[in-house]
């Protein structure tokens, strides 16, 4: 039974993908939006059993570690699936009405979408380093082609230089998998934990480092942030909010896993290393939240605010010693998620009705488009860490690691940071509460936008507050057996 | 659940349903908006009568509910919270008559009732928090649902004042925010609890007597930017654009009070008075008040724009409640306590009257308002009778006040605070006397600034404007005569009082 619910999730999107590519453009949703309501069910399933029995292990088709796939599911990574499903099927819903009125542009969405999620959740359970880089390469290149899919010129450059950071990244990850095979012999991270250890050789230093370096890259950490804002910023957006919420968010988990899992004894003895994501994280937070209040076009604000809330996400690893930290960590990407995509496809209904992506042109919208305003206003209330929201729980749970281990400096830069937060959120909220007089001649005019546009992003929004006021499951959830 | 956890939810539930609902409906909805508001307003006043009669008889209630593990929202229902949410629902009812009346016609009703309906739902939510975890929750709310407010006309001069709104308290909430979790931190809970929590923390040793007041200057920095303390204040006379009934609602009751509240809760409930004071912390708290006072009363001297003029009134008479707190005895905590209640009624009483001037005739300025007595002698009758409750004079409210303060500061041989009192009674005089003086008895010019509504009959304006200050000044008088009542704000201060101290107080 566990093994079918694990296996199903990552085939299933996989055989939706297939079947919407041969029904062609346009009829994809209708495959995909029921499918991924499976999904989500499977997931919720999923994690039932794990809290209930603990951390799973399986071996596809009977045939154990060093010969077949092994597949693995702890609270860590049912959590992964979790944010990955409840995301999904809002997005599905709002892209079917967004792509519906401009039809060219989505029409390899549903297959590359399928794709991209199918490579998603392979990933949050792949047990091995390869298996691992496979989904990895899977989720890059179905992310760069969903850029690419838009088909303007300023879109094939962001996903041609999308391209190469991803190729970079995945690159290096590769070359460390091979160095650790060629070490160990294994690339199964059950086997690896315990045999690698503070004594080991240099060549798994380095390939500890290859890895951290690429997975850095691909999770746009600063200063190798620079793809990030053309990539999430130019493409349509529910292709951003995809790319936003989620895909960044898979090589951070990988990221974490290793340095909790098959390299803890590395991690453990370098105390110091740590710092480093940590200090590039907090210049992330103070480089993407500058960038992102001077910016003039709103999407491309959403994607440096982007740059700045991944910054949040390697903060926790100087204070990974406490279980406190992994749990900010999740928390901060649930909130990150749900309210980053929510923020997207809230900016796409303003670019639809106003038909301009500029900041100043959205005078005059919280009268026109009261919904979507108060969509974004509330994402943006998460973004900043105020309660109540799940980005207040993250910020409170890192600001209490940060204190009770004495780094005080990532205290003061989780709120330094979220009153910059403040200051991009609000520049757009500002401007959207501006009163223009209906009858002036440069009044911008509004264009009807479908209402599922504005219900779905007021939904995610809604969710990433409301979290804010229940994250007991969730926590509970990861921890089980989430450092293992 | 039972109906003691359930009550302090209905309590929150009265505003907060009806402003999510009034949120979705059409701004030309009118009569069934306003019902959905008056009937969130009764409701929730008969809710607090319940509490108030089941407190008084030794009550508990209590609701416990996990956010995180080890992380409770906690909501208690106890005497000092009731004096702040009994002050609230009174007066959120006169302001949303007060606000049908003011905004009428104008466009974004809807928007401004439910942010209305939010923003008291956040007041509530304060006064009942049982931790500072809930506080602060709920202290946020309250920036995030006043800011639209402030901002509602929607002009350039509205979205200035609103940012400069924002940056104040969102950089007071970071400070505030550290503080708890520091205090979280260390004692693994942030609970309120009569006579504080700190005490038996430093008897233990581990922590530093430097830390907690460290702890003390974040915390008191963090609501001291919402209780306008000098020099946090400036954002206050900035957010005066916002229309008459917000002004009303942020001075009177909820954001100033918010903070001053905050302070009574941290100084008594966290670090308990007598803590507070072996650590040396109330002398300079009462040393920031003081300067407060005056410099308030000082600045509004000088201000011709009367709205101006109220706001650094209100800066210097907030702080009359942080000295009360500061001082270090029963009866000081009295008199801070009670003018919690009476600055409110007072403040709102001036706000009412500014805003009937100015939607009536177009008078926002001091120097406009020669002879404007005989045009609308009701309204400069209520304005009249809470600028001398303001000063202190006899048979009003701000008498009950100012004594029990002078009386607290003798009895903690702090001599000077009875000089600051009297120096800021003297220009609360001067600068509220001459606009008294100037509407009735200098001549009216020939035509108002800009004439919206004109007389009818007796009514000098519309009823839903004029009923709310009549009705509150009528209060300033009878809570400043009946003192002697059993539930009367001066009553009930010192059943507070009582808890907190013990047998020994008057």
């Amino acid at each position: 039974m566990m093994i079918d619910l694990a296996v199903w999730l990552i085939l299933l999107p996989l055989i939706w993908a297939s079947l919407a590519f041969m029904a062609g453009p346009g009829r994809g949703a209708r495959l995909a939006i029921p499918a991924l309501g499976l999904q989500l069910l499977l997931v919720l399933l999923l994690a039932g059993t794990v809290s209930e029995s603990g951390a799973i292990g399986l071996a596809v088709g009977g045939w154990g570690a060093p010969l077949g796939i092994d597949l693995a599911a702890d609270g860590l990574s049912v959590a992964m699936l979790l944010l990955t499903q409840v995301i999904a099927l809002p997005l599905a819903i709002y892209a079917r009405s967004y792509f519906q009125v401009k039809a060219p542009e989505g029409r390899y969405f549903w297959p590359l979408c399928g794709f991209l999620l199918a490579g998603l959740n392979g990933l949050y359970l792949s047990a091995d380093l390869f298996n691992l880089y496979v989904t990895l390469e899977l989720v890059g290149l179905a992310a760069v082609a969903l850029v690419a899919a838009d088909g303007g010129s300023r879109q094939l450059v962001a996903a041609l230089r999308y391209l190469f950071a991803t190729l970079l990244g995945s690159g290096s990850y590769l070359l460390a998998v091979a160095l650790i095979y060629a070490a160990y012999g294994t690339v199964s991270m059950a086997t690896l934990a315990p045999v690698i250890t503070a004594e080991a050789p240099f060549v798994v230093w380095l390939a500890g480092g290859l890895m951290l370096v690429g997975l850095m890259i691909k999770t746009a950490l600063f200063p190798f942030h620079f793809w990030l804002p053309p990539a999430h910023g130019g493409a349509s957006a529910p292709v951003s909010a995809l790319l936003s919420a989620l895909v960044v968010k898979a090589s951070f988990y990988l990221l974490l896993r290793l340095w909790l899992g098959p390299f803890a004894g590395l991690t453990a003895s370098a105390g110091l290393l740590g710092w480093l994501p940590a200090t590039l994280g907090a210049l992330a937070i103070f480089w993407g939240s500058c960038q992102a209040i001077r910016a003039q076009r709103i999407k491309m604000l959403i994607a440096y605010s982007t740059v700045a809330q991944l910054g949040y996400l390697f903060l926790i690893f100087p204070l990974l010693t406490s279980e406190a930290a992994l749990r900010a960590g999740i928390m901060q990407a649930f909130a990150h998620g749900l309210a980053k995509a929510a923020m997207f496809m809230a900016a796409g209904v303003l670019i639809k009705a106003t038909g301009q992506d500029r900041v100043d042109s959205l005078a005059g919208a919280a009268q026109q488009l009261p919904l979507t305003m108060f969509a974004f206003g509330l994402a943006g209330v998460t973004l900043t860490g105020l309660p109540p929201s799940a980005g207040f729980l993250a910020k409170w749970l890192l600001i209490e690691a940060a204190i009770g281990q004495g780094a005080w400096s990532i205290a003061v830069v989780v709120l330094v940071g979220g009153l910059l937060a403040a200051g991009y959120v609000f520049r757009v909220l500002r401007q959207g509460f501006l009163l223009v007089p209906a009858i002036a001649a440069d009044a911008p005019s509004f264009h009807p936008v479908p209402r599922t546009l504005e219900w779905m992003a007021l939904l995610l929004a809604a969710a990433s507050a409301l979290l804010g006021l229940r994250g007991v499951e969730l926590m509970e959830l990861v921890a089980l057996g989430g450092a293992a | 659940m039972t109906l003691n956890e359930a009550l302090p939810l209905a309590v929150l539930a009265s505003s907060l349903l009806p402003g999510l609902v009034i949120f979705l409906l059409p701004d030309a909805w009118t009569g069934k908006r306003t019902a959905l508001n008056l009937l969130g307003a009764f409701t929730k006043l008969v809710l607090i009568v319940i509490l108030l009669v089941g407190v008084h008889g030794g009550a508990d209630y209590d609701f416990h509910y996990a956010v995180l593990p080890g992380l409770d929202l906690v909501f208690k229902v106890d005497a000092l919270g009731l004096l702040f949410m009994s002050l609230s629902a009174i007066l959120w009812l006169l302001t949303t008559l007060y606000a049908i009346g003011y905004l009428e016609e104008s466009p974004q009703r809807s928007r401004f009732f439910g942010f209305f309906s939010l923003c008291v739902t956040a007041t509530m939510g304060i006064a009942m928090a049982g931790n500072l975890f809930t506080f602060f929750i709920f202290y946020e709310l309250l920036t995030l649902s006043t800011f639209p407010l402030v901002v509602h006309r929607g002009t350039d001069k509205a979205m200035n004042g609103g940012t400069v709104y924002l940056v104040y308290t969102l950089t007071g909430g970071a400070l505030l925010l550290i503080g708890i979790i520091w205090l979280h931190q260390l004692l693994g809970h942030s609970d309120f609890a009569h006579a504080g929590i700190m005490a038996d923390l430093e008897a233990t040793g581990a922590i530093s007597g430097g830390q907690l007041k460290m702890i003390f200057l974040l915390l008191i920095t963090g609501v001291g930017v919402k209780a306008a303390i000098v020099p946090l204040h400036g954002w206050l006379p900035q957010a005066m654009v916002a229309p008459a009934p917000v002004s009303a609602l942020l001075h009177a009751v909820a954001v100033v009070k918010a903070g001053a509240f905050g302070i009574i809760r941290i100084v008594y409930e966290i670090y308990g008075i007598e803590f507070a004071q072996s650590l040396e912390l109330l002398l300079p708290l009462a040393v920031v008040a003081a300067v407060t006072i005056i410099w308030g009363s000082l600045k509004a001297f000088f201000q011709d724009d009367l709205k101006k003029r109220l706001a650094f009134s209100t800066i210097s008479q907030v702080s009359y409640i942080v000295l009360g707190v500061a001082l270090f005895g029963p009866l000081g905590t009295i008199g801070g306590l009670v003018h919690l209640v009476h600055q409110g009624i007072m403040k709102i009483t001036l706000f009412f009257c500014a805003g009937n001037y100015a939607e009536t005739l177009g008078i926002h300025k001091v120097s406009e308002m020669n002879g404007v007595g005989r045009r609308m002698p009701l309204t400069t009758l209520a304005f009249t009778i809470a600028a001398l409750g303001m000063m202190g004079a006899p048979f009003t409210a701000g008498a009950i006040s100012k004594i029990w303060l002078i009386e607290g500061a003798r009895a903690a041989d702090m001599d000077w605070a009875i000089w600051v009192l009297w120096t800021s009674s003297l220009l609360n005089a001067a600068y509220f006397l001459p606009i008294v003086w100037r509407s009735v008895f200098f001549r009216a010019p020939l035509a108002w600034p800009a004439e919206h509504l004109s007389r009818y009959g007796w009514r000098e304006t519309a009823w839903l404007l004029l009923l709310p200050p009549l009705v509150t000044a009528a209060a300033t008088l009878v809570t400043g005569i009946f003192v002697t009542s059993a539930f009367s704000p001066l009553a009930w201060a010192q059943f507070i009082a009582q808890q907190e101290y013990g047998p020994l107080v008057p």
